[in-house]
């Protein structure tokens, strides 16, 4: 099997390409499932009385399902649609937190959270008088059991974490900090945006009250993000964006909303990209997460390996490789990680330099920011190679520069 | 790319990395810090006037090699210069940057500056080069402000 022949981008275009947690490349099985739908299927669902209307509606519905089989949800209508991550994250910060955090609750997230499950629990807690707790990283870039026991209290009410950080590639516990977060009656709000491309999912196995990705991490389009939510718990909280398509009735002064999952889902859906994560989701069921992990840990490993060798390297990852996903942050010492990826660049490989949308886990790693080099199904070991040789010439360059 | 190799030569790198005009000043009568929060590159620049005279500059601060040297270099060309002068050529820098400039004559009074004529081909390290001489035209603005 060649996953590569797969990816056009990657056949048209002679790179590396080593930053797939920004956003994963294309398989031509998606991109032929987009161009299908608005070849001929494209309308606006559930809004016409005609044949092509409905067709669409089917679609949209069906990828629902896909979807929530996917993850293993109960039922469809926990499945919301939203456009990133991002979006979902502010959905339950709005229309959950908000509502539901009082004067002294306290909201407990992970020091390695992206930018997008961070910045909006800071605003829920400035709101509500509610206080944002950080559960810190240990010398080996993970959360100890220690750490997350004595972090999550009686008074917390909101857990966010990640299951893997798009920084450190630590894979967080987080079956076990949702059991935990139950037993103090806290909610927990999963972010596997950086996990769900590369292994299963499970919400009822995880029990998570709230999970959120997004489809372009995981080879689907650009613009298409999910958030599951438990059913008892979506139908209790009003509705985050309104308009179009998610009320029921509508009156001068008053309105009363759709139902489960309409009720989160205004105006028209990118139904186009919705199509794109059903293919997406039916190739990665294709190819399998076991086959997607044992190329994945080849090259990973392989990367390891090479990079340990290189004494000028500084890795930031957990020395525990069962706890370590196929994110790889590193620095060059004394060089400024744009500096290294513009050299590399220029050599075609794409690496990923800057704070990675982690600016408080930068801070407190005490650096400015890192190399990060992201692996997935299509990556062989000549990337690893080629990533060598160019961060052995952008030593090069700098070496006698460098002040010891 | 041979571009690339060029770029990073041996002026921009005893700038970036071992720049004589990294220093605090003892006094100084105008500092203005400048950031980029995307890379975590952070500057600081100090100016001594003398009358209308730049009479002493420095800077401190961290970020790559780029918005270093082109801080050091763009300290080595303002020094000694009239804030009129340092303003046209901090304009003139700009628009060499953007690619407006025809007359290659005009980009003479830019010294050594003129190495990042070619930054332009690397559009994601504009920022960059720009970020000192954005904020010494902040600086300038501030110090027209008190007079």
């Amino acid at each position: 099997m060649n996953i590569k022949e797969d990816f056009p981008l990657l056949n048209n275009r002679a790179i590396s390409y080593l930053d797939s947690s920004a956003t994963t490349q294309k398989p031509k099985q998606v991109i032929e499932a987009v161009q299908k739908f608005y070849e001929q299927s494209n309308a606006n669902p559930h809004r016409g009385a005609y044949e092509l209307s409905v067709e669409a509606t089917e679609i949209y519905e069906e990828t629902r399902k896909k979807v929530a089989d996917f993850i293993h949800a109960k039922q469809a209508e926990e499945i919301i649609f939203t456009k990133n991550a991002s979006e979902s994250l502010n959905l339950v910060a709005y229309s959950y937190g908000l509502e539901n955090l009082r004067q002294d609750d306290e909201i407990v997230i992970s020091i390695m959270e992206h930018h997008s499950n961070l910045v909006p629990w800071q605003y829920v807690s400035k709101k509500t008088g509610s206080q944002l707790n950080y559960m810190y990283i240990n010398e080996e870039f993970e959360i100890s059991e220690k750490e997350w026991k004595e972090k999550i209290t009686n008074k917390t009410k909101i857990v966010g974490i990640t299951h893997s950080s798009n920084v450190l590639g630590t894979i967080n516990p987080i079956k076990e900090i949702i059991q935990y977060a139950h037993e103090k009656g806290a909610i927990v709000v999963v972010d596997v945006s950086q996990s769900i491309p590369h292994m299963k999912i499970d919400v009822q196995d995880l029990d998570a009250d709230f999970l959120v990705f997004s489809g372009h991490k995981m080879l689907a389009p650009l613009g298409i993000g999910v958030l599951y939510g438990k059913k008892e718990l979506l139908e209790k909280m009003s509705p985050f964006l309104m308009g179009g398509e998610m009320i029921e009735y509508v009156y001068e002064q008053e309105t009363t909303f759709a139902p489960l999952p309409q009720k989160f889902e205004a105006g028209t859906q990118n139904v186009g990209a919705v199509v794109g994560l059903g293919a997406a989701i039916n190739y990665l069921q294709t190819v399998g997460y076991d086959t997607i992990q044992s190329i994945e840990q080849e090259v990973v490993s392989y990367a390891n390996e090479q990079l340990s060798k290189l004494d000028y390297i500084t890795l930031y990852e957990t020395p525990n490789g069962e706890h370590h996903s196929s994110v790889i942050s590193f620095n060059i010492q004394g060089v400024h990680p744009h500096d290294v990826a513009s050299i590399l660049d220029s050599e075609g490989v794409c690496i990923r330099s800057g704070n990675h949308c982690a600016q408080p886990l930068m801070r407190y790693l005490g650096i400015d920011s890192t190399c990060r080099a992201s692996f997935y199904l299509y990556n062989t070991k000549e990337d690893v190679d080629r990533l060598v040789k160019a961060l052995e010439k952008a030593y090069k360059m700098f070496e006698k520069y460098i002040k010891k | 790319m041979s571009e690339l190799d060029d770029f990073y030569n041996e002026l921009i790198m005893e700038h970036s990395m071992n720049s004589y005009h990294k220093k605090q000043l003892g006094s100084c009568d105008f500092c203005e810090k400048g950031h980029n929060p995307n890379c975590g590159d952070e500057i600081e620049l100090q100016v001594k006037l003398n009358g209308n005279v730049i009479e002493d500059m420095a800077f401190t601060g961290h970020g790559c090699a780029i918005s270093q040297s082109s801080t050091s270099i763009m300290i080595e060309t303002l020094k000694g210069k009239t804030i009129q002068e340092a303003k046209e050529i901090i304009q003139t820098f700009i628009e060499m940057i953007k690619r407006e400039i025809k007359d290659e004559e005009k980009l003479e009074k830019l010294e050594d500056a003129i190495a990042f004529k070619n930054i332009a081909n690397m559009p994601a390290r504009v920022k960059c080069a720009l970020l000192a001489w954005h904020t010494m035209e902040d600086l300038i603005q501030q110090a027209e402000k008190k007079e």
